[in-house]
């Protein structure tokens, strides 16, 4: 075992079951991982299951964390987990290795420049609700690099310690996803360039 | 073309590579030059930064209802330990 602190917390504490610091370690990482599941699952329930499982396991395993990467990537690498299998559930029938797995990355079709609309609009309820279906029509696995990496800040290397792809894979993934969501999304916002 | 500019399907697969600063300093000067003079590409590269931003943002302003983080707290036996969340 090396190092006794990792992102702030005490490991040695955390080993010892001292819930004063597992405490502190949920209250830090909690939102994040609910959000993550939430983003992941479109089920307020079902991110909740996630949220619950993901620290059940971590306090479970953190004698045989390691420390060769951070707490918090280590408990990213579970949420995901988490949150994959529960997707698996709900299709058996397709393995989520059996998405359709496009080298290439989806060629642009959409090109209005819809970038300086207002922020009212880029924000606004039904625009939020519009990136939201979006994210969720990303095939799982582009999905959960893209969460990881864009929206919970990951570096690509964390990112691929936590889904155990290479960076490779990563940056591919990731790729696709952002270009998959700018096409979805500038179809609804190039709509919007004519109400403006 | 001149084989020293990059094409519309080059910037495409070096875009994320782009944005996250990635690349060497010739090829980002390839590619702005590229952009400079192909507003279809400068149009798909300022709209991906703008979805990254919104949907980075968007996610930002989720939070965890109080019920939840309640009922972690209390599945995870550290209720003792739950203290208000500050706003």
């Amino acid at each position: 075992m090396i190092e006794s602190t990792s992102d702030d917390f005490s490991l040695d504490a955390l080993r010892a079951g001292d819930k004063t610091e597992f405490a502190r370690f949920v209250d830090a990482y909690s939102t994040r991982v609910y959000r993550l599941a939430l983003k992941m699952l479109a089920d307020p329930q079902e991110a909740e299951d996630v949220l619950q499982t993901s620290f059940l396991k971590a306090f479970q395993h953190i004698r045989e964390f390691e420390g060769r990467s951070s707490l918090s990537t280590w408990l990213y690498r579970i949420a995901a987990n988490e949150a994959l299998m529960l997707l698996r559930r709900r299709r058996p029938e397709l393995s989520l290795d059996e998405e359709p797995d496009e080298d290439q990355a989806p060629r642009p079709r959409q090109f209005a420049d819809w970038g300086a609309l207002p922020e009212r609009e880029l924000l606004s309820g039904e625009a939020k609700r519009q990136l939201d279906l979006a994210i969720q029509k990303l095939p799982e696995k582009l999905r959960i690099v893209f969460l990881l990496r864009d929206i919970e800040d990951l570096s690509i290397k964390e990112t691929a310690e936590a889904l155990n792809l290479t960076e490779t894979a990563v940056k591919t993934r990731l790729l696709r996803a952002r270009l998959n969501l700018r096409e979805a999304l500038s179809g609804y916002f190039a709509e919007r360039l004519s109400d403006v | 073309m001149n084989p020293e500019q990059v094409s519309c399907k080059k910037l495409w697969e070096s875009l994320s590579d782009y944005i996250d600063g990635e690349l060497s300093e010739e090829l980002c000067r390839k590619l702005e030059e590229h952009m400079a003079g192909c507003e279809h590409c400068r149009v798909v590269v300022d709209t991906t930064n703008k979805v990254i931003y919104l949907c980075h943002s968007d996610a930002q302003e989720t939070e965890m209802p109080a019920d939840v983080r309640g009922r972690l707290f209390e599945t995870l036996h550290i209720e003792d330990y739950l203290k208000p969340k500050s706003p």
